[in-house]
């Protein structure tokens, strides 16, 4: 299920009924038997005052086991120095734990708030009956409450105890945000000591007692098979235990270490039946791309009745590459088959999907499958994948022994599932001024969803409703989605679909900006001038936050005002996860064409600068952060990610010829927030879509050269 | 297989290994310091930097044979009887993110600051570059590295 499926089934079930999410009724003991209070499953407070609040997202660096915990301890007036972070499992408690979507807090902000607050009301009563004075004269304060009138407090721990044998409140009081006083700080991350001293436990580095370490090869072609192998030179070495297929297009070898099972991995001789796609390579992904063009698609978004505006027409296609998720830590999983159950410790975002696949490839039931979620060395939506977890439940049970499977970087960039390539077609009907009276926008890509045989209801890819909606009020507006078929394996990569869609239409509001003669800005900027609710799926974007955050950003960046000679300004706003990001990037011009390859070094991009409306801000500095990343993020996929096929293989193996951006290409971000009430939106990915055509659009400042196909550079 | 003596962090042990495992793998799998990262397995990324003899070095890439006989320190033993100043640095300037990448990057930042304590813009890029992140945390890098050199980052 993609997050936004997933999203949804989450949306409607606290819509159905307010007690669902925070509701779980967690068994008390007998009175006077206490031990710990326990309202809802996102909080224990114990009578030794230990007061402990459970994450139940996965933490892959974009902050949750702050910022979540900060949204539970604020309602719940807690001392923060006193909170302990637990980190849920696979679980049935809280409804759907995928990690994706940026909907952490935008998902949890209501049920963290309420599980807090219940817990703080029921503190009150328990300090009152205490006290035998009214819940009124009483108030909570810094993991305490306090009764007035007489001076006295009681600790949470020393309440705990009669706090749990009272009834759970369903309807609570919220915080008003003007009374906040964890929600809006810079609370420094928990997770920072750990990380830094080289102490905190991330998948690869889990151990178990007599654990065995696999290397697996999998097939190199698309939908390939093991046809036979030979392990004879792989047994030689000392310390392989085991080598045999692992479902039919993969083989392990499993040795007493990591190393071991690298070296034994190269020795295999495999044989491989090369299957369908033996003779696919990029150009014919194009070519199908472009052959869909002409069918018929599903409408995203209609305002108006683009077809029948005349007058001066512009029309331009845009293209992008499948690109690769690439996260620090390559894939691997921890698993402990012992036939009647199986315990993994995975780096995941989907606990639950690999606890019910795992059960599902060694045959067991689903309760009979623990998942434990250790910290992640990035995810970016690689991980919303479970192919480790699987692998290594299988590869324990072959073997009888808890197995480590680790992937080195070749099999991370070679076996992955890669973000959509796709085509944009856009047009745009032009009035006397230059201003679009009708806008088309054609998306052409592969479904995620659909290829992994999830719905798609209305020929409609069920991430598109996040991610590529409309930003202008045009009067005559059309979004339309053609879905086309790959067999190159696909996954949600960081800001999904956005990246596509907001590169084409902020690339092509560009190019008609240049063509009207206008500044890019102030075009923009007139096409927003009307405050207009464009209602889209499930989000209603308003046409003044997105103004909100293009002027916010202009300003910051003193668009406008002159650059030292050679300098140049680029711009460029979009909408996703319900979040608007508008940014601004200053470059260098360089001498050379933009297509001249290696041989031409970057663009020197200086500065961004990034104005965004996520609502509520839980932790700026945790925003500021996934800013700075999306930016440098997206830059690398503008300016080089790009994954080709030749003979049914991804021919990109490691990070040198699939480059992140390193630290001296990085430019300063420069991040601003719209001061907001608004319950907290996504911030994990918006950041993304805006810079490639941000970027873009100072080259073309620069050169007068327009780049409609990604990468900006060859490899 | 041959036994090797390998000074790390001040201790020596003796690993009984292939002589070309790369040292990585002896001080992840055999001494189980994990603080130490895989991130490519070529020199490509960083993660796996730590100091020989004081000098950062890709320890992916390095066959554990060429460590002995030399000094090498890991995340672990970096901030001796307590945080390097560095370390206090990332915290202070809340460099992590996922963190993975982090002790690599601090394994480069404290070989630099051992030989040049107060860096300039370009002598960070140039020992950082190596380095990779996947999160994006290179601006707070380069402050949190401004910073310990404010602070005596050398030690």
């Amino acid at each position: 299920m993609s997050p936004i499926s997933r999203r949804e089934f989450i949306g409607a079930g606290v819509a159905a009924g307010a007690g669902l999410v925070i509701g779980f009724y967690l068994p008390h003991g007998r009175r006077g038997e206490h031990e710990s209070f326990s309202p809802n499953a996102y909080l224990r407070i114990t009578v030794d005052n230990k007061v402990t609040i459970v994450v139940a997202r996965s933490e892959m660096g974009q902050g949750v086991r702050t910022a979540l915990p900060m949204i539970l301890a604020e309602e719940l007036e807690a001392d923060w120095k006193q909170i302990e972070i637990e980190q849920a499992g696979a679980s049935t408690l809280f409804g759907d734990q995928t990690t994706g979507g940026s909907a952490s807090v935008r998902t949890t902000w209501d049920p963290m708030r309420k599980a807090g607050a219940q817990a703080r009301e029921m503190l009150i009563s328990a300090a009152a009956l205490t006290w035998s004075v009214p819940r009124s004269a009483c108030s909570a304060e810094n993991g305490r409450i306090r009764h007035a009138a007489s001076g006295r407090t009681l600790s949470y721990g020393e309440l705990a105890g009669k706090a749990a044998t009272l009834p759970i409140p369903t309807d609570v009081p919220l915080k008003q945000a003007k009374d906040y006083k964890l929600v809006g700080k810079r609370l420094a991350r928990v997770d920072s000591p750990a990380k830094v001293r080289g102490e905190a436990t991330f998948g690869i580095d889990y151990r178990l007692p007599g654990m065995k370490f696999a290397a697996l090869s999998r097939c190199p072609i698309i939908g390939g098979k093991v046809s036979n192998f030979d392990d004879k030179d792989s047994r030689k070495l000392g310390s392989v235990s085991y080598v045999g297929t692992i479902g039919d297009s993969a083989v392990a070898v499993v040795a007493d270490s990591v190393w071991g099972a690298m070296e034994g991995r190269r020795l295999l001789n495999i044989g491989w039946d090369e299957g369908p796609n033996k003779d696919l390579n990029t150009a014919a992904v194009v070519t199908s791309l472009k052959q869909a063009a002409s069918k018929k698609g599903a409408s995203l978004y209609l305002a108006g009745d683009p077809a029948k505006a005349s007058g001066r027409r512009i029309a331009v296609e845009y293209s992008l590459p499948f690109m690769a998720h690439a996260p620090m830590e390559p894939g691997n999983c921890t698993a402990h088959y012992q036939g009647s159950k199986c315990e993994l410790w995975a780096p995941t975002q989907v606990p639950q999907d690999c606890r019910d696949s795992v059960a599902q490839a060694v045959g067991l039931d689903p309760d009979q499958v623990k998942v434990n979620v250790t910290l992640m060395g990035g995810g970016f939506g690689r991980r919303l994948e479970h192919d480790y977890a699987v692998e290594a439940a299988l590869v324990s049970k072959a073997v009888g022994a808890p197995v480590k499977v680790v992937w080195t970087r070749e099999d991370d960039m070679r076996s992955s599932t890669y973000r959509p390539a796709s085509l944009h077609q856009l047009s745009a009907t032009l009035d006397g001024s230059g201003f679009p009276i009708a806008l088309m926008h054609r998306i052409i890509a592969p479904s995620i969803s659909g290829q992994k045989g999830q719905p798609t209801p209305g020929g409609v890819d069920p991430d598109l409703p996040d991610e590529a909606g409309p930003v202008y009020g045009i009067p005559n507006y059309s979004i339309e989605y053609v879905m086309t078929e790959t067999p190159v394996p696909l996954g949600w990569m960081r800001s999904v679909y956005a990246l596509q869609a907001g590169f084409a239409l902020e690339s092509f509001i560009d190019e008609l900006a240049v063509a009207a003669g206008e500044d890019p800005l102030q075009y923009r900027l007139h096409l927003l001038a009307k405050d207009q609710d464009l209602p889209y799926f499930t989000t209603t974007w308003k046409t003044a936050r997105m103004r909100g955050v293009l002027q916010l950003a202009a300003e910051k960046a003193g668009w406008g005002k002159p650059l030292p000679a050679g300098g140049y300004r680029g711009i460029a706003c979009f909408g996703c996860f319900a979040s608007y990001v508008a940014e601004v990037v200053e470059i260098t011009a360089w001498s050379g064409s933009i297509t001249d390859g290696p041989t031409v070094p970057p663009p020197r991009v200086h500065r961004v600068v990034c104005a965004v409306d996520c609502g509520q801000v839980v932790n700026p500095s945790i925003l500021e952060q996934q800013i700075q990343g999306g930016v440098v993020y997206g830059l690398a996929n503008a300016l080089r990610a790009r994954i080709t096929l030749e003979k049914g293989r991804v021919v990109q193996g490691n990070f040198d010829d699939y480059a992140p951006l390193r630290m001296n290409e990085t430019p300063t971000v420069e991040v601003y927030a719209v001061p907001s009430a608004e319950s907290p939106t996504g911030i994990g990915e918006p950041s993304v879509p805006p810079i490639a055509p941000a970027l873009c659009n100072a080259i073309y400042a620069a050169t007068k050269k327009r780049i409609r196909s990604l990468p900006i550079l060859s490899t | 297989m041959a036994e090797i003596t390998l000074r790390v962090n001040g201790k020596d042990n003796k690993v009984d290994v292939p002589s070309e495992t790369p040292l990585l793998w002896v001080l992840r799998d055999t001494l189980e310091l994990t603080g130490t990262k895989f991130g490519c397995g070529a020199g490509l990324c960083g993660a796996c930097t730590v100091h020989l003899d004081g000098n950062a070095a890709r320890s992916c890439s390095t066959p554990v044979s060429q460590a002995a006989g030399k000094s090498v320190t890991t995340i672990e033993g970096l901030g001796a009887g307590g945080l390097h100043v560095l370390q206090q640095a990332w915290i202070d300037e809340e460099v992590p993110q996922c963190g993975y990448c982090q002790t690599g990057q601090i394994m480069s930042a404290a070989a630099l600051l051992a030989k040049t304590p107060n860096p300039t813009d370009e002598q960070i890029n140039q020992a950082m570059n190596g380095n990779l992140c996947r999160c994006g945390t290179y601006e707070r890098i380069r402050k949190a590295i401004h910073r310990a050199a404010a602070e005596g980052g050398s030690r």
